[in-house]
């Protein structure tokens, strides 16, 4: 176990490392934030101070030991915008994405598994194939259309919740959140919704295909034969086995929640990292952008390791190989 | 001797696209107390479907569509799901063919034998832990306070099936419904299972079906006989009868196709043609395309009648001399 | 006979005349009625876009054909010009029916021609990776699973973080971003393939390999690029669509759907849906219709997935 751990620590090092290249030479290649940031009436010795301020004038090659340098002791380098560090600037926006994060995920959970587990049973009744055209739905709806839509039917027209912002922040247990007072759930209700769209429907399909498949095992037959009420068969032995399943899946996708949240923050003003980073984006604020990226890349690649540790907790057969190496 | 299990007429049909399968099409047969009867056939004969006939396992499109099923006098067939329940694995147990796909692959031994016995009985845990310990032990499976903390693939295939024979005694069933119990495992660990099982029912005075193509294991094992071929049974009786003397071409094919010692350097005999496509049974006998001794009577399909005291569906008895095994 | 993607003898052996594949395929495929009316309606939207410039009532890019006097108008009213605005204007004056369907031009253009870029790129190098096996096929297959651990629409947002806006670039940041399913379509091809008896015979019979590759993995993996591309290219018209409504896609100078919508965005809030929910409603439907012709091409081509 610790051997497997350690190795994958250090591949995850190596993903972190090459992203970091890719990253920094990608977003530095382009765009001239100078321009941005100097008034427009700056003369050429303004100009040339600001480069020199931001480090600009040194070749890409240094720009990045320097990054690298910076980075191994915490600095991502700092915001030209803001003039504050970047990773600073991130870890304050991370609560927030967090929070909707883990809001639209537990919403994907209680909704698309009970809904997979109905669909999967009872595979022709004509709710589950209502719930499985949902499914196709919410798979191809674009994110920001459906935003849009909640936006316009819960907000403008039914006033049932506001349409934008995070709402008052709480504290429980010495953890703040907006998840802890009414108006922050009324502002998270729809983002995390929103958010959640996608992740529900992809529960709901991978829930259905693992009843369907379990209930044809030979395992379940046998549960019967040993006449098991049709509770225990579905709740222990049919959950148990396609919960290994799903939880791995949805634990990988928390990953791409983190990343979606770009377009839900954007649409909604949630002040996280996503909404973060396309204003850094579209201000040409290049540490800022590298600083969310290596987060990000840092997050994919410890969820995989989390994941993977689950998974071998999880599946029994997994944590046999395991003890033997 | 009194009668368990009181089969007659069974028809089971599946009702599939390509047209209606009779796989049972009017099977008639009785185990009584303390007996073992051989089910023997190919693999799409029947057999099987008639054991989870029995149990009322049947799913859709199959369905039992005629016969009746006496359980100690009782009819069971077509019962209410309610009722089969408390037989299964209370009254009627089931052994299956592959240990590897029937137990549930992630829930230990302990939790799969303990939930055969609480379905059925109001006892402590504790109870049902120390009995399913004392039902490995029966079995022969060493140190059995370890093997109820396995996981099943922390065990062989035989362990698995020696568990699986243990959790089918648990509740002290009058019936066993053993479906290829031997087949998936080596020829020296199916000799220590068929021991395990011919101790257990002589101990215990449980009948038992036991369903297999392998002739040489049920000669040595049951009292009597049924061998099926496309959904009928075509020989029936006493085991040294039928074996020494099959009567009925198919029968008398199955032996000569089993190799055996003593008859070294002979060709071994083969049934010719392939199995019967279940979709399109010729009109008369079903065995008739493949049978030496086709005549003019077979294009009607022949009754069932009392021959040297066993019941043979054929209008033209193979007196043989008789064959070893 | 091994060369045919699939066997054919058996499930045609019935019927009386011989059924080419593509035959059978066009039968099936039919047999859905959801499936026949998405591709129907993707077709009639495909015409829609590029007829544009003769059956819309302006050209809302040519500022001489559009006024300010126009701007905002509910569905239905009657333009300055004297047409009636069918589906309403926008906060500029152009009438939405036609910047629809100028807008589908460029949506439908970017994610066309992106997911053809990709699916070649994608196929040439999964097939270099099959062809060449060992410890270059071990390397490109660990690149593509890296990049599939992140999902598609991140690194695409990356790349336009890093490339900037543009329809060229777009699609170059839409290509990245996808090249990498395909390539992994090939991939599984090749293993199941390779791990067919066939091929070790074939190899024991001193068969090259560009023969295999060509001749066995080429043909089978054709089946499944399909359906990988068609979802792929639904996916990318999405993509482009989030990106630009984000402002981070294509400029106001090349309006796809997506800045369209981003477009009537400030003016929700204020009640006039129409400026946002009919290029939603287009992009909606193309993007719909293409994911049913998908999924429905996956049941048909796919034997396997039948039941």
């Amino acid at each position: 176990m610790t051997v497997f751990v350690i190795r994958r620590l250090l591949q995850a090092m190596l993903v972190v490392f090459l992203m970091s290249v890719i990253v920094f030479f990608g977003v530095n290649i382009v765009g001239d934030p100078v321009y941005m940031l100097v008034s427009p009436d700056a003369d050429q010795a303004d100009i040339e101070a600001a480069i020199r301020r931001l480090g600009l004038d040194r070749p890409i090659w240094e720009q990045y030991w320097l990054f690298l340098k910076g980075a191994a002791q915490g600095d991502l380098g700092d915001s030209f915008v803001f003039g504050e560090p970047a990773l600073k600037l991130i870890l304050h926006h991370m609560p927030a994405t967090m929070e909707l994060a883990f809001s639209a995920l537990f919403l994907a959970i209680v909704i698309g598994i009970p809904l997979g587990l109905y669909a999967g049973l009872y595979p022709d009744s004509p709710l589950s194939k209502g719930v499985m055209a949902g499914s196709i739905l919410g798979f191809s709806l674009p994110t920001f259309w459906v935003g849009l839509m909640l936006i316009m039917l819960f907000a403008v027209e039914l006033r049932w919740v506001p349409a934008t912002g995070r709402g008052d922040i709480g504290s429980f247990l010495g953890i703040h959140s907006s998840l802890f007072t009414l108006d922050g759930l009324s502002h998270i209700f729809l983002p995390a919704l929103n958010l959640a769209l996608l992740k529900i429907s992809l529960a709901i399909r991978l829930t259905r295909a693992g009843v369907r498949e379990a209930m044809g095992q030979d395992y379940v037959k046998y549960a019967r034969a040993k006449g098991l009420s049709t509770r225990r068969i579905i709740l222990v032995h049919v959950m148990k086995n396609i919960m290994i399943p799903v939880v791995t899946v949805m634990g990988l996708e928390f990953g791409s929640l983190i990343g979606f949240s770009v377009v839900t923050e954007s649409i909604f003003a949630w002040p996280g990292m996503g909404k973060l980073l396309i204003d850094a984006i579209l201000q040409l604020d290049r540490p800022v952008v590298v600083a969310y990226l290596m987060i990000i890349v840092l997050f994919f690649v410890l969820i995989n390791l989390i994941v993977d540790i689950l998974y071998s907790i999880l599946d029994p057969r997994v944590r046999l190989q395991d003890q033997g190496a | 001797m009194t009668e368990v299990l009181e089969v007659s007429g069974l028809k089971t049909h599946f009702f599939t696209h390509a047209g209606v399968v009779k796989a049972v099409d009017g099977v008639d047969f009785t185990v009584s107390k303390g007996e073992v009867m051989g089910l023997v056939g190919e693999s799409g004969s029947g057999k099987s479907i008639t054991g989870f006939s029995i149990l009322g396992l049947i799913e859709p499109p199959g369905r039992i569509v005629d016969g009746s099923i006496r359980f100690n006098g009782d009819e069971i067939a077509n019962a209410p799901e309610e009722r089969l329940k408390t037989l299964r694995g209370n009254r009627i147990s089931m052994i299956f063919q592959d240990p590897m796909m029937t137990l549930n692959p992630v829930l230990r031994v302990d939790t799969q034998m303990i939930e055969a016995i609480l379905a059925h009985e109001n006892v402590s845990r504790q109870t049902a832990w120390e009995r399913s310990r004392d039902a490995l032990g029966l079995v022969g499976i060493p140190s059995p306070e370890e093997r109820l903390q396995a996981y099943p693939h922390q065990l062989s295939g035989g362990m698995r099936q020696r568990v699986a024979i243990a959790t089918a005694f648990l509740n002290q069933p009058d019936l066993i419904i053993a479906d290829e119990p031997t087949t998936a495992l080596d020829v020296t660990i199916q000799a220590q299972i068929i021991h395990e099982a011919q101790k257990l029912t002589k101990r215990t005075g449980t009948a038992m079906i036991w369903i297999t193509h392998d002739l040489a294991v049920v000669a040595g094992l049951a009292d009597r006989i049924s061998v099926m071929y496309a959904g009928r049974i075509v020989e029936q009786g006493g085991i040294d009868d039928v074996i020494d003397r099959p009567l009925h071409p198919y029968t008398v094919g199955l032996l000569g196709s089993v190799p055996t010692a003593n008859r070294r350097g002979q060709r071994l005999f083969q049934i010719e043609g392939m199995t019967p496509n279940m979709l399109a049974l010729p009109e008369g006998c079903a065995f008739g395309p493949r049978c030496q001794a086709l005549t003019a009577a077979c294009s009607k399909r022949p009754p069932i009648k009392d021959v040297d005291g066993r019941s043979l569906r054929c209008f033209n008895p193979q007196r043989t001399k008789e064959t070893t095994l | 006979m091994t060369d045919t993607v699939t066997d054919h003898s058996l499930t045609t052996a019935k019927s009386p005349k011989v059924e080419t594949p593509f035959q059978r395929f066009r039968a099936e495929f039919f047999e859905s009625r959801i499936a026949t009316a998405a591709l129907g309606i993707f077709l009639i939207i495909v015409l829609l876009a590029i007829l544009a410039p003769w059956i819309t009532p302006q050209n809302p890019y040519d500022l001489g054909q559009v006024s300010v006097m126009d701007g905002r108008l509910p569905p239905g009213s009657e333009a300055f010009d004297g047409y009636t605005m069918w589906l309403g204007s926008d906060g500029s004056g152009r009438d939405l029916y036609s910047a629809i369907l100028y807008g589908l031009r460029i949506s439908l253009t970017v994610g066309l021609a992106s997911g053809v870029i990709a699916l070649l790129i994608g196929m040439a190098i999964g097939l270099v990776a099959a062809y060449a096996g060992g410890r270059t096929e071990a390397f490109i297959m660990r690149i593509v699973d890296l990049q599939l651990s992140f999902p598609a629409s991140l690194v695409a947002l990356m790349m336009v973080a890093a490339l900037g806006k543009g329809v060229d670039k777009i699609i170059l940041a839409l290509v990245i971003a996808q090249w990498a399913y395909y390539a992994r379509t090939v991939r599984a091809t090749a293993l199941v393939e390779r791990g067919k008896e066939y091929v070790e015979a074939a190899q024991c019979l001193g068969i090259s390999r560009s023969r295999i590759v060509f001749r066995h993995i080429l043909p089978n993996c054709m089946a499944p690029l399909i359906v990988v591309g068609t979802v792929q290219t639904a996916s990318a018209i999405s993509l482009e669509a989030t990106l630009s409504f984000l402002g981070v896609g294509l400029p106001q100078t090349e309006p796809s759907i997506g800045v369209l919508i981003a477009n009537g965005f400030e003016y929700m809030l204020s009640g006039r849906y129409w400026i946002s929910v009919f290029p939603g409603v287009a992009l909606l439907m193309t993007v719909v219709s293409i994911n049913l012709v998908g999924d429905h091409l996956r049941d048909v081509l796919n034997p396997r997935l039948k039941r």
